[in-house]
């Protein structure tokens, strides 16, 4: 068994390595998230850079060496990753593999599932996407209406998915859709499929996003043929596993492969736009009200990374103990929208710049990123479903 | 989420084997000692408490918990003194146990060693203790004193009328703020020297609390009396820190009852053939004062955690008080309002929330109050 002192060795290779390799001044705009990926050059370098990392040795280090994981203690994988958010690394481009195929199939796959696909997600091979939502079924998961019907040895798609993060690279998709509309509730009517991405009958169409760039598809099945070994567990239980996969996706369960997916803006960058940025003829943080603000939002940020610690510390979450972890997605979007929003209030005139204008403030991120912001408060269930959530399920408050 | 690491604060949290040991004794006793009913029957009581538990935290050794043992105490730090306060703020229980804690406090940190020797052991063995800091200025800068005391031969003749002076009649001493030859001192004033007719009874928001006003105005005492004075500002600003600290802790408990107490309504009256709680103006907002409760409680924990550190600790310290202000009062505010017209009477649980939380963030500093000095701390 590695100890302490393997710990400390590796995270200090690790730490090397990335100041070592971290690729610096590409001559195009890296995606700051895995939801940003909006050309070919972006996902071609993304793929070689993440290949990269696993092949070091710094991806899935916790996994299962049996699936081509590195099979040591989780602490090093959270070391390696916590090099590379310090570093500031370039992104894990295969984010749906990584934190959520990946880990659903280490829990409840079969052998053959975990031997077929573990191995290309860590390398970024495989690319994985996701399909649940639905244009007309947006959060509304349970009622998606993504047709499977059996049909000898396969089953035969048709529907749509929209939001498929990385839709037209990805190579297989994890895809909920209705075996049974005759099922006694909409839930036990879905199934979970491993599915694959190219084949006849399925076509992705980029959506242009808000920013005017690119990141997500809506994905079309049209009597799209997959094999009846794409289904994952038995008919009618596709609600179960997506729940099961959303509880990843909130953290509020383990196992992911690390590595980050997110370049998150340091909210500490918003002191530095407040010095920078004129206001009133003065740099904006000298105005006492701004300055209230910032410290509110400060404070705010602190809140978050002490409430993962606090997660840990059981006297303090035995009151309702799912609160944290059910709580922090709709806290740190939230905080993440407000932040972006009142940076743009510090900048005057300049507020009226976008990306791409030389007069924009700090390359226009600021406005950039309160845009985006909305993918992280709308996607993965919106900040009013989290609210039902939380209210359901730590509150205790009945249904809406 | 990627650990954020702010200016100069790192976002540390932890708990010592003895505050997870505290947090149960202390749910388990202010549960006991002090339900609703009980809080209720002491609103019109004159001390406002129950003799009787407090001799029985006595007994638990409460009073001195944060006082070294070499004074009588138990040895921890007020790290520890955070979970029977939350509790205490939880059950909405009274009693001149932070006032007590804080004199301590003082003493401990600006006391001559004979005033230490005396006082601390008196304390930790059940001697009741109250502040005399506020001013008719209505002023939170503890420095700003308009209250004096003059040196006059071997003795020193006090003036001014001091406020907002809690549990006064049960005191057995006083610590004073004045002006001293120009600059902030400290003096221990002993009960034996406040006749009846020196206090007089405040009209308070909280019901549950009590507060009198302290008539200094020509008081002769002993030179003695003097905490050391070059030790004054020090002091005072110890006693800011942990006053915020334990009516942080006082809060986020307050937070967390009023709105247990409103998620029970939310959850059994029915309006329209449907229980209240289903609609998502009451859900959703619900939900909003509990993340601020959750915001308020990791920072109240941070700064029970890094309350004695130079200067992370004071940053900690202001970013609970003023979380914890706000999460109180948007609970309790909204507590009033979910009640409905239950909500508007007395026997509505809510409105004594409310007050708590108004006088808690009236006492060394609201929210804005706190964000200002940290403006300063941080930019």
């Amino acid at each position: 068994m590695l100890d302490a002192k393997d710990l400390d060795a590796f995270t200090q290779d690790a730490q090397n390595w990335f100041k070592e390799n971290t690729p610096r001044d590409t001559d195009f705009m890296l995606p700051l998230t895995f939801m940003e990926v909006g050309t070919d050059e972006q996902f071609h370098f993304l793929r070689d850079w993440q290949n990269k990392v696993y092949e070091a040795g710094y991806l899935g280090a916790h996994w299962p060496t049996e699936y081509g994981g590195g099979g040591l203690d989780k602490s090093f994988q959270d070391a390696a990753t916590r090099a590379m958010a310090q570093e500031r690394t370039p992104i894990m481009l295969n984010a749906i593999g990584l934190n959520w195929t990946g880990p659903l199939l280490i829990d409840r796959g079969s052998e053959a599932e975990k031997q077929k696909y573990i191995r290309g997600i860590l390398s970024a091979e495989e690319i994985w996407c996701q399909g649940f939502s639905e244009p007309d079924h947006g959060s509304d998961l349970g009622n998606a209406q993504t047709r499977a019907v059996r049909d000898g040895d396969a089953y035969v798609i048709n529907g749509s998915k929209i939001w498929t993060t990385q839709g037209n690279y990805a190579d297989h998709m994890i895809l909920l859709a209705r075996t049974n509309p005759q099922a006694e509730s909409k839930y036990k009517g879905l199934s979970f499929f491993l599915a694959p991405m190219k084949g006849e009958g399925i076509q992705t169409v980029p959506i242009r996003k808000l920013t005017g760039e690119y990141g997500f598809t809506q994905t079309f099945f049209d009597d799209a043929r997959i094999s009846a070994d794409c289904l994952m567990g038995a008919e009618g239980e596709g609600w179960l596993i997506a729940m099961q996969t959303l509880e990843y996706e909130r953290g509020a369960r383990s196992g992911q492969a690390g590595g980050h997916v997110m370049m998150l803006s340091d909210p500490n960058d918003i002191i530095g736009l407040a010095k920078s940025a004129q206001l009133n003829g003065k740099p904006a943080i000298e105005d006492e009200a701004i300055r209230e603000e910032l410290v509110h939002l400060m404070t705010e940020a602190r809140a978050l990374g002490l409430a993962s610690r606090r997660d840990k510390l059981q006297p303090l979450t035995q009151d309702r103990p799912m609160s944290l972890a059910l709580g922090g997605k709709l806290s740190s979007t939230d905080f993440y929208q407000r932040l972006n929003a009142f940076a743009i209030t510090l900048q005057g005139t300049r507020a009226a710049y976008y990306v791409g204008d030389d007069s924009a403030h700090d390359n226009g991120i600021w406005q950039r990123g309160y845009l985006n912001s909305f993918s992280a408060t709308i996607g993965g269930g919106t900040s009013q479903i989290q609210r039902n959530i939380i209210g359901e399920h730590v509150l205790g408050l009945p249904k809406s | 989420m990627s650990a954020y690491v702010g200016p100069g604060i790192t976002p540390t949290i932890g708990l010592s084997q003895e505050q997870a040991q505290l947090i149960d004794i202390a749910a388990a006793f202010c549960r006991d000692k002090s339900p609703m009913d009980k809080v209720r029957s002491l609103l019109d009581d004159e001390t406002g408490y129950d003799p009787a538990i407090w001799s029985e935290m006595v007994e638990l050794g409460w009073m001195g918990i944060a006082i070294p043992e070499d004074f009588g105490g138990i040895g921890l730090g007020m790290g520890e003194v955070v979970p029977l306060v939350e509790y205490m703020g939880r059950a909405m229980m009274s009693s001149p146990f932070i006032g007590t804690t804080l004199a301590a406090q003082a003493v401990l940190r600006g006391g001559t060693e004979a005033q230490k020797q005396t006082l601390l052991p008196q304390i930790a063995s059940g001697s009741p203790a109250s502040l005399a800091l506020c001013e008719a200025h209505a002023d939170w800068n503890l420095e700003n004193l308009s209250c004096t005391a003059k040196a006059d031969g071997d003795t020193l003749v006090l003036s001014g009328v001091k406020y907002l002076v809690t549990h006064a009649t049960s005191a057995e001493f006083f610590i004073v703020s004045l002006a001293y030859e120009g600059a902030p001192a400290l003096v221990v004033l002993p009960k034996s020297q406040v006749d009846a007719s020196r206090l007089t009874r405040e009209k308070i928001i909280d019901d549950t609390q009590r507060s009198y006003a302290l008539n200094l105005e020509g008081l002769r005492l002993p030179l003695s009396v003097r905490m050391d004075v070059s030790l004054a500002r020090e002091t005072l600003a110890h006693i800011e820190l942990t006053a915020s600290l334990l009516l942080a802790a006082d809060m986020c408990g307050g937070a967390f009852s009023c709105i247990d107490y409103t998620l029970d309504y939310l959850k059994t009256r029915k309006q329209f053939g449907k229980l209240i709680g289903s609609y998502q103006s009451l859900k959703h907002t619900a939900v909003d004062a509990h993340q601020a409760y959750e915001r308020a409680r990791s920072h109240l924990y941070s700064a029970a955690f890094l309350v004695d550190q130079q200067g992370e600790g004071e940053m900690a310290v202001r970013m609970a008080k003023a979380e914890a202000g706000e999460a109180y009062s948007f609970a309790a505010d909204r507590a009033i309002q979910f009640h409905g017209g239950f909500g508007f009477t007395y026997d509505c649980d809510a409105q004594l929330y409310r007050r708590r939380a108004i006088m808690d963030c009236a006492l060394h500093g609201d929210a804005r109050y706190h964000r200002r000095k940290l403006a300063d701390l941080m930019f």
